[in-house]
């Protein structure tokens, strides 16, 4: 059952951490609570080196410089929730972290492990698109720390895979600050409200103008093989005021953008149908609040 | 054969040096190589919370944590609760109220409970189940196990 590891290091900064993943064969592990589940069950993982970064200290903590709210990988959930930075620039994100798993969970999960496992129903996934955030990803080559930057819309390739190369590690994710009168909100769907992952999740961020939605992101988990943006429906929300008819026409576009599949937590009908209820739901109440 | 890995661990307020598997959980080192058997595997999941420690004052499922990250750190498990002849105020309120069925759970929601007392003891109701969330039992309805803690907070408070 317990895997077992060639070697094990624990890299002290960005520079160690990616000089060790350069070697190759390297599992990376930071909260563990998606790790340990995969490596216990399918034996992912033998022959090569864990390496813990847990202990990168400079990748813990949120900052807002310049109107860029920048987030290092390593920082919890926990820390996202009692986030002031996050409370104040957004609380779209800490909403969202209060929807996932459990305290214990949280205290241990980190935002860069959530996104790197690329679950379609990850939850810290669906605000960050909605903020349309980017991730940086850093390597050793050429006999230094590089770094490139991925929107995180243009990151997942799949379920469980991404555009970033074994010898990269995401070091951070930054986004603007919201604009004023932006508001957002983020749904999900499951049979309790603890521990659950997302049958369907759902997050709508714009500014309120007019009755609507300006400038809108619609971004859906876990109806599709990665969480997606909605562009077609956001289109549709663009200059319309939100009364029960137009409404109607636009989960008519979000049931056409969508595609999921049935699974063991829910058929693909199910899920269509949780589209139309929570994207109504979220839309009401952005529209509204 | 992997490599075995050499930590020191203050458990309990003892400073204690394992030798680890780096593959191999928290959970599994507290119960395997030091006999604190308090801490339960029964998901391996995360999803029960029969495994809760409390790890540089913070609850951790340990069946999710490697061994290896326990370097440096401080774990209170259970077994440390108890400082006199007397039980830990949270020990005593679960027996008082009758909050134990089975047991296996229990040991979990003790720290789990510990680990929310020492941020807050004026919970709501609300804020006792969502602190909760994260703990299985199957026995008690869980009506007993809220009112234990509520009595363990009252108990801190006095």
């Amino acid at each position: 059952m317990m895997i077992e590891y060639k070697n094990y290091l624990v890299p002290g900064s960005v520079a160690e951490a990616t000089e060790a993943l350069a070697q190759g064969n390297a599992t990376i592990v930071a909260g563990g609570t998606d790790l340990m589940v995969q490596t216990g069950a399918s034996g992912r993982g033998t022959d090569t080196t864990l390496i813990n970064v847990r202990r990168i200290g400079d990748l813990r903590g949120v900052t807002l410089d310049g109107g860029r709210v920048t987030i290092g990988a390593l920082t919890t959930v926990t820390d996202i929730l009692g986030d002031s930075v996050v409370a104040e620039t957004a609380p779209l994100l800490a909403a969202t972290a209060d929807r996932f798993a459990s305290n214990q969970i949280r205290n241990m999960a980190t935002i860069g492990g959530n996104i790197c496992n690329a679950s379609p129903a990850g939850d810290m996934i669906i605000p960050l698109m909605v903020l349309e955030a980017d991730v940086e990803l850093s390597s050793w080559r050429d006999g230094a720390v590089q770094t490139r930057t991925v929107a995180l819309n243009e990151f997942f390739t799949g379920p469980g895979k991404t555009v970033k190369a074994d010898d990269e590690l995401l070091t951070s994710l930054s986004f603007n600050r919201p604009a004023e009168g932006f508001v957002g909100q983020f749904g999900k769907t499951g049979p309790r409200p603890a521990l659950e992952i997302s049958m369907v999740s759902v997050g709508i961020g714009g500014v309120q103008e007019n009755g609507g939605l300006a400038n809108a992101r619609v971004v859906y988990g876990a109806v599709a093989p990665t969480p997606i943006r909605a562009i077609k429906t956001e289109a549709a929300l663009e200059g319309t005021s939100l009364d029960p008819a137009s409404i109607q026409a636009i989960l008519d576009v979000a049931d056409s953008e969508v595609n999921p599949i049935s699974d063991v937590r829910a058929s693909d009908w199910y899920r269509r149908h949780l589209v139309r209820v929570m994207t109504e739901e979220v839309l009401q109440n952005v529209a509204t609040g | 054969m992997s490599q075995l890995v050499d930590i020191t661990v203050t458990v309990n307020g003892e400073k204690r040096h394992v030798s680890v598997q780096p593959g191999m959980s928290a959970l599994s080192m507290l119960r395997d190589k030091l006999d604190l058997t308090g801490a339960k595997l029964v998901c391996g999941e995360g999803e029960c919370g029969a495994c809760t420690v409390i790890v540089d004052g913070t609850s951790v499922n340990s069946c999710l944590m490697y061994a290896v990250e326990l370097d440096g750190r401080e774990v209170a498990t259970v077994e440390g609760l108890q400082k006199s002849e007397k039980l830990d105020p949270v020990q005593q309120a679960f027996v008082d109220k009758g909050a134990i069925q089975c047991g296996y759970c229990t040991p979990g929601m003790v720290m789990q409970t510990t680990h929310l007392l020492a941020k807050n003891i004026k919970l709501t109701e609300e804020q006792i189940r969502r602190g909760l969330e994260g703990n299985v039992c199957r026995c008690t309805g869980y009506t007993k196990i809220f009112e234990a803690v509520q009595q363990a907070a009252e108990a801190q408070g006095d």
